[in-house]
């Protein structure tokens, strides 16, 4: 009979279950990264002169930066001469209808349990789905539009709604930010853009699936939602990528703005391919997301489960400028194989009475690497700014690790800070109690770690609560999902 | 129902339990009283499948199955519930929850369905009024915050619930007052049945009061050293355990 030990690192290193890909003719661009590639991005997306402007100004910009390393990740050189940054499924670009999308790309969808068409009809959620760089299917729209809100492509934002556009991108995470961003502001293909009017609430929940395919092809998304005075959104994003040789790099950026009492949601499932045993071929995810509470009694919350990607370095913030603005950042992430994960969260008090919450949950097994590190700051003019911040770590296994770097800077002294932290090992008590009980050793462990992120859980929309849930038991069968 | 044979055990190489032949029949509850450090405990452990446990030689029988070459979770599943000593906490995770896992996991295990969510209700209200549980420890966290006293009593509250065939008590007097000693005896008296088996594992004589044994057992050094009936334990209250590894082995 296998020791608990020996089990949980069986379970912690189970096969990554979506790992297939889709066969599907790309339009691409050649490797390589020049003044000329991005000319040709943006005309291949047919964007007016104001964004091809933006794109160079941040590649020069890009040209005098270096790639950071303070996090606590390990990776090999990443040669950005041999990534290419544009691929398209070649067939039709714009579709009315799902009949009209590549089949394979449909079965793709099926097989990671998230067919459109049922989507569609059953969760009452729009889907705008990216696949590799060009959306393929949006839905839902005319629904949304009777309601004044914008939900498309960001390609046709910039196309249809320039003004928007040209109004909002870069006001939060501006591409002199930092290396990754400002990669992204140079050479993004696609992503999403959602747009609230005033005073409306947005009746169901939006929901983006990102996908990864075509080897060698960095995804750089880029994601805005405005949400106007009163508005109220709450937005998903969820992504699992299939299995390749070469690491991918994934650079990322979401913006959200929320202006006086308003009120954005956003909550991420994340699942990319993490890379085999030695960690080969995961995913690097390189994610800049900020939220920023412009208007006063605004709110913006990031919930997110991360399970995937060889390495994430990802750290969703809110900027409190807005008077009784809120902050709030829920965090789960699971490490395992040899994933390393630095991410955690930045709120940044600029407003009087700003209340920030993070609660952060780390659980590593295998050779994972967890790190927390958050950062809140208050500023002089943030008076009565308080903040909560949990940080917990799980530990599974005696070869993983847990790390927790909380930075705290204050300039006001009424500021009411609290931080607690805890740090646990799944036992073999707590597994034998289980066990004892007529429950498996992996039941248990899926259990007490569902158990252990229920806090973060709870802040997920239902139908997403349930994914995660299963996801971490998947994660942790031969690692849970 | 149980038949050990010759049990040697040893954890880090060095022996624990050197010989313990016992046999419970159905419907019996025997006592296994003994002074710190005698091993009862870890007979309870071994009987339960802890794997910390090397056994050395030696047999255990459960309804004409080996016991040794089951999981732990199948003995679970074949009716042989623990009580534990230090009862665990899970965060996170409702009593509820996790009751309604388990039994469904043993039910699965006999080829029944899942138990109806109400079906489950009922029985869970019905048990609760035995060990006069508060309502709010069912919905809480398993064992999360509850105080020792608490914690003894979810654990016959379990069993209570699961419905073993063999159930082990390993020290569940220890942490209790006298209150909720009664309860907890109470609701184990309740629970006897000639389908189910004790084996109350103590150290003091008093929880024998509260639930009287048919039989009581002696283990000192690894060894039952003394068997006889419920009034042995008041010989040991009188005397303790010191005269007895003095004892020829009985």
């Amino acid at each position: 009979m296998p020791t608990e030990t020996q089990q949980i690192h069986e379970l912690a290193n189970q096969e990554y279950k979506y790992g297939f890909y889709t066969d599907v003719e790309a339009d691409t661009v050649p490797p390589g990264l020049n003044e000329d590639i991005i000319r040709v991005i943006s005309e291949k997306k047919g964007e007016p002169e104001f964004m091809l402007e933006w794109r160079l100004r941040a590649f020069r910009h890009w040209l005098t930066l270096e790639e950071p390393h303070w996090a606590n990740v390990t990776y090999p050189p990443i040669d950005y001469q041999s990534i290419i940054y544009y691929s398209a499924p070649s067939k039709k670009q714009t579709v009315k209808s799902l009949e009209e999308i590549d089949p394979e790309i449909l079965d793709t969808y099926r097989k990671l349990g998230i067919p459109l068409e049922e989507q569609e009809l059953l969760a009452g959620v729009a889907v705008d789905a990216v696949f590799d760089s060009v959306s393929v299917a949006t839905t839902f729209k005319e629904k949304l539009a009777e309601l004044g809100i914008i939900f498309c492509s960001f390609s046709e934002a910039v196309r249809n709604h320039p003004d928007l556009v040209k109004k909002y991108l870069g006001s939060v995470v501006p591409y002199t930010d930092n290396f990754f961003a400002c990669l992204n502001s140079a050479v993004f293909t696609d992503g999403s853009f959602c747009y609230i009017p005033k005073g409306v609430r947005c009746p169901m929940e939006l929901s983006t699936y990102f996908r990864i395919n075509a080897a060698k092809t960095g995804q750089f998304e880029r994601t805005l939602i405005v949400a106007d005075e009163g508005a109220y959104v709450s937005y998903l994003e969820g992504c699992t990528a299939p299995m390749r040789d070469e690491n991918q790099l994934h650079a990322a950026v979401v913006e959200l703005v929320a202006l006086d009492n308003a009120e954005i949601k956003y909550s991420t499932i994340q699942n990319w391919y993490p890379g085999d045993d030695e960690g080969r071929g995961g995913i690097y995810n390189f994610v800049t997301k900020r939220g920023k509470c412009a208007g006063v009694n605004s709110k913006i919350s990031w919930t997110q489960v991360e399970t995937g990607s060889a390495i994430t370095w990802k750290y969703p913030s809110c900027i409190l400028m807005g008077d009784n603005s809120v902050g709030e950042f829920y965090s789960v992430a699971l490490t395992k194989k040899r994933q390393q994960a630095d991410t955690g969260t930045k709120m940044i008090h600029i407003g009087k009475n700003t209340r920030s919450t993070i609660v952060s949950k780390g659980i590593s097994a295998g050779f994972g690497q967890n790190t927390y590190r958050g950062l809140v700051k208050i500023l002089g003019g943030a008076d009565n700014a308080r903040n909560y911040t949990q940080c917990d770590s799980m530990l599974l296994g005696d070869k993983c690790g847990a790390h927790t770097f909380p930075y705290i800077e204050i300039k006001n002294s009424t500021a009411q800070m609290e931080h607690e932290a805890s740090t646990s090992k799944i036992g073999e008590d707590q597994i034998f109690y289980c066990q004892q009980r007529g429950l498996s050793a992996e039941d248990a462990i899926s259990m007490i770690v569902n158990g252990f992120c229920k806090e973060v859980f709870k802040e997920l929309p239902m139908e997403f609560a349930v994914e995660a849930q299963k996801l971490l038991s998947i994660s942790l069968e031969g690692s849970v999902g | 129902m149980l038949e050990i044979r010759n049990l040697h055990v040893s954890a880090n190489n060095k022996p624990i339990l050197r010989g313990i032949t016992l046999t419970l029949k159905k419907g019996e509850v025997h006592s296994i009283m003994g002074p710190n450090g005698s091993g009862k405990s870890t007979l309870a452990q071994v009987l339960a499948g802890r794997e910390s446990y090397e056994v050395t030689a030696g047999e255990i029988m459960y309804d004409g199955k080996n016991l040794l070459d089951m999981a732990p979770e199948d003995r679970a599943r074949e009716g042989v519930f623990m009580a534990f000593q230090y009862p665990v906490e899970i965060r996170g995770v409702s009593n509820m929850y996790f009751l309604r896992a388990a039994l469904n996991s043993i039910r699965k295990y006999r080829g029944e369905d899942d138990v109806d969510a109400m079906d489950f209700l009922s029985l869970v209200r019905n048990k609760m009024k035995l060990l006069q549980m508060d309502d709010a420890l069912i919905n809480r966290a398993v064992n999360e915050g509850f105080s020792g006293g608490e914690k003894k009593r979810n654990e016959i509250f379990q069993l209570a619930v699961l419905e073993p065939r063999l159930a082990i008590l390993d020290e569940t007097d220890s942490g209790l007052d006298i209150d909720a000693l009664k309860i907890v005896a109470e609701g184990v008296n309740a629970l006897r049945s000639p389908d189910r088996t004790f084996l109350v594992i103590t150290h003091y004589q008093r929880l024998l009061n509260h639930i009287v044994p048919d039989f009581v057992h002696v283990l000192a050094e690894g060894r039952i050293v003394l068997s006889g009936d419920k009034s042995l334990a008041f010989e040991l209250e009188e005397k303790g355990y010191s005269w007895l590894e003095k004892e020829p082995v009985g």
